[in-house]
């Protein structure tokens, strides 16, 4: 018999094979990879835990706000805190982002007021109302439509010149299956844009099980077909998680083009909190398994044995980010009414014949 | 003044506002060196180099959604799908997401961008490259959808689209590009947005078109000046939002109206049209409202096309039902 023109099934070993995950601490804290350990200062250690921790309290109040009909939709972030605040932690200012719905915790840290936060939870304008000096759009609702509207931002960048300033998205492991996000990283290569991609893969897109979106072994190999660096990370490790994302930020703001990179991660509670039950869908196992990687585990391990942190400095972070949050609530709250005359003002910039006659009626009917 | 068909004043827009304003970008599928699929960009590449007219790669949402991140960076951006049969792959850009922004962020963020696209029936294209789908983006709140039906209109809309702070869809009708020739001055000029135009002026029953069949209604209107009757012929040129001062003045003064629509009866924008008037105007009508349309089934097979299409002769037979009422 003639050779085989491929071996189809070599070529797929290969591919899998050329996408390792990064780790630095393991499950335990302990320092498995030395060599690529980033260079943070003690403060900088000490403030990526207090973000961390600080997000397991925002997590924890908003599922309380929930119950208590405080707040419309949220999406839990409880154990993607390594995946979600490391990688933000990476990133300045200026840089822009573009979030999902579930990635509330970057926004706020990138400069939203918790305030605002709760608003576009709730379905007020002023939820999106954003500062000046914010350089981040609104959670993007669409799944996958962030990565290709983060792509323009970023080819934008690029056209008019600007230095040492990146664009980021994040999309899940369900997104990884939409059209959009392939388009953006493809495009994003062609144009060479300084944006870096994260595939937030924690398991589940609603219910749907990871290996249900696509027979490829890892979500990091999508970017080969777009011609740009793929990468996979522990999502659970908030060292590798930072290493990763700093010098995909110090490629992409080079000029070398877009950089992809897949978190391992877990959601450990509901997809949101409209009525989802992960009981349905997901074994205790995996809540176990998942639950012993706990990113907070694991660097408060580490920070403990550097003698970084204590007890006592948690709880009384948690306390004050417990108040902090409270006020927020109560800030929400003082929101003013919206107004449909305001809706019809904000359609164009020059309202139409007919939007100028509804304006009117409008304002007559909220005069009242 | 110059003598330009559609096409050659849709280019001489684009070429001046470029000149004029360096944050304008043109981009989309073969918009680069080929100058497009119907030479709208025609020279502009080598004028104004890779970065401001670029060939995207061919996926209409990527597309759309590079328009909005640039727009966001404050650049202008004109994107262009190469035939609005494509734009179903783009529509969460346009209406979910370009339409949305300044609501969405009451009023912090506007979303300047121009969508152009060659539309509408007549040439014998391909199947998906013909259909007329402006009413799925003129029932779009947040959105202008502006159709020239003339090389002047063409040149000083599209000026005024670019420079407008809201997403604008300019649809461009694949007939008129080379169709016929106008006077276009050789300098820039607006005309303005949301505004219709009286196309020839007449006293006994108003016809309002847009895109090409305000030539068709043209050419029904001169024929029937022989017969003495004096139609009004109203060229919408934005079809969201519709100017409808211009037309209950016209039909006030006449007493009959007729819209008339490339689409099918029910799409286009003329049920629109035809219920606002009946609510503004009924007591001015003298008879019913008369609709010329294409007929509800799929854009046709291309062999079907002249049957298919609404045309001068249909607009002829539907004036003396409603003047003969």
């Amino acid at each position: 018999m003639a050779k085989q023109p491929v071996d189809y099934g070599a070529l797929l070993s290969s591919i899998e094979a050329s996408f390792p995950m990064v780790q630095i601490l393991d499950k335990d804290g302990n320092v498995v990879n030395k060599d690529i350990m980033p260079d943070l200062s003690d403060d900088e250690l000490v403030e990526l835990m207090r973000r961390m921790v600080w997000s397991r309290v925002l997590h924890d109040r908003s599922m309380a706000l929930a119950r208590q009909g405080r707040l419309g939709f949220y999406a839990p972030t409880m154990g993607q805190e390594a995946s979600q605040l490391a990688s933000h932690f990476a990133f300045k200012k200026q840089d822009w982002l573009y979030p999902g719905y579930r990635d509330i915790p970057q926004l706020i840290q990138h400069g939203l007021p918790v305030s605002k936060a709760f608003l576009w939870s709730r379905g007020h304008a002023e939820g999106n109302n954003y500062p000046e000096d914010l350089h981040a759009m609104a959670p993007q609702i669409i799944i996958g439509a962030q990565y290709i509207q983060a792509m323009g931002n970023a080819v934008g960048q690029k056209f008019a010149g600007k230095e040492d300033e990146v664009t980021f998205t994040y999309t899940g492991d369900g997104g990884s299956s939409q059209g959009d996000v392939y388009e953006g990283m493809n495009f994003a290569g062609r144009y060479k844009a300084p944006i870096v991609f994260f595939i937030q893969n924690n398991g589940y897109a609603i219910s749907t099980p990871r290996e249900k979106q696509s027979s490829a072994a890892t979500l990091a190999q999508k970017a080969a077909a777009a011609g740009i660096p793929g990468v996979q990370v522990d999502g659970m490790d908030p060292l590798a998680m930072y290493a990763v994302t700093k010098q995909a930020r110090e490629w992409a703001a080079a000029g070398n083009g877009p950089v992809l990179i897949e978190t391992i991660t877990s959601r450990f509670g509901p997809h949101s909190t409209s009525g989802d039950d992960p009981t349905r869908y997901r074994e205790q196992e995996s809540f176990d398994y998942w639950e012993q990687r706990d990113p907070l585990i694991r660097f408060r391990n580490y920070l403990k044995e550097k003698g970084l942190w204590t007890d006592e400095t948690e709880e009384e972070l948690i306390e004050k980010t417990k108040e902090e949050i409270k006020q927020a609530a109560k800030e929400a709250d003082q929101a003013p009414k919206m107004k449909i005359s305001d809706f019809l003002k904000n359609m164009h910039g020059e309202p139409g014949q007919n939007t100028v006659d509804q304006i009117k009626e409008y304002e007559a009917k909220e005069s009242k | 003044m110059a003598n330009l068909t559609m096409i050659q004043a849709i280019t001489e827009a684009l070429d001046q506002e470029m000149s004029r304003d360096e944050k304008v970008l043109l981009f989309g599928e073969d918009v680069g060196k080929n100058g497009g699929v119907f030479r709208a960009t025609q020279g502009l590449f080598d004028k104004y180099g890779e970065n401001r007219v670029n060939d995207t790669p061919l996926a209409e949402s990527g597309i759309g959604g590079m328009a909005f991140g640039l727009a966001v960076q404050g650049f202008r951006p004109v994107m262009e799908i190469q035939f609005f049969g494509f734009i179903f792959e783009v529509m969460d850009s346009i209406v979910g997401q370009m339409a949305r922004t300044r609501y969405r962020t009451s009023g912090n963020l506007n979303l300047p961008a121009v969508i152009r696209s060659p539309f509408g029936g007549g040439v014998h294209t391909p199947e998906m490259h013909a259909d007329s789908l402006e009413g799925l983006m003129a029932q779009s709140p947040g959105l202008k959808v502006v159709i020239p039906s003339n090389p002047h209109d063409a040149k000083g809309l599209l000026t005024s689209a670019i420079r407008d702070e809201d997403p604008v869809v300019f649809l461009e009708h694949m007939k008129l590009y080379r169709s016929f020739r106008d006077e276009v001055p050789e300098e820039q000029y607006t005309v303005p947005l949301g505004k219709a135009a009286v196309a020839k002026e007449g006293s006994d029953v108003t016809v309002v078109a847009y895109g090409y069949m305000v030539r068709e209604a043209l050419k029904a209107a001169e024929k029937l000046e022989k017969d003495n009757l004096s139609v009004e012929v109203i060229d919408l040129r934005t079809v969201s939002p519709v100017d409808y001062e211009t037309i209950i003045k016209s039909v006030e003064k006449t007493g009959r109206m007729v819209m008339v629509q490339e689409a099918q009866r029910q799409a286009g924008v003329g049920n629109t049209v035809i219920s606002e008037v009946s609510q503004r105007a009924i007591l001015s009508l003298e008879a019913p409202i008369n609709f010329v349309s294409a007929p509800d089934t799929v854009y046709p097979f291309g062999q079907a096309e002249n049957v298919w299409l609404p045309n001068a002769k249909d607009i002829t037979k539907a004036i003396k039902e409603t003047t003969e009422f």
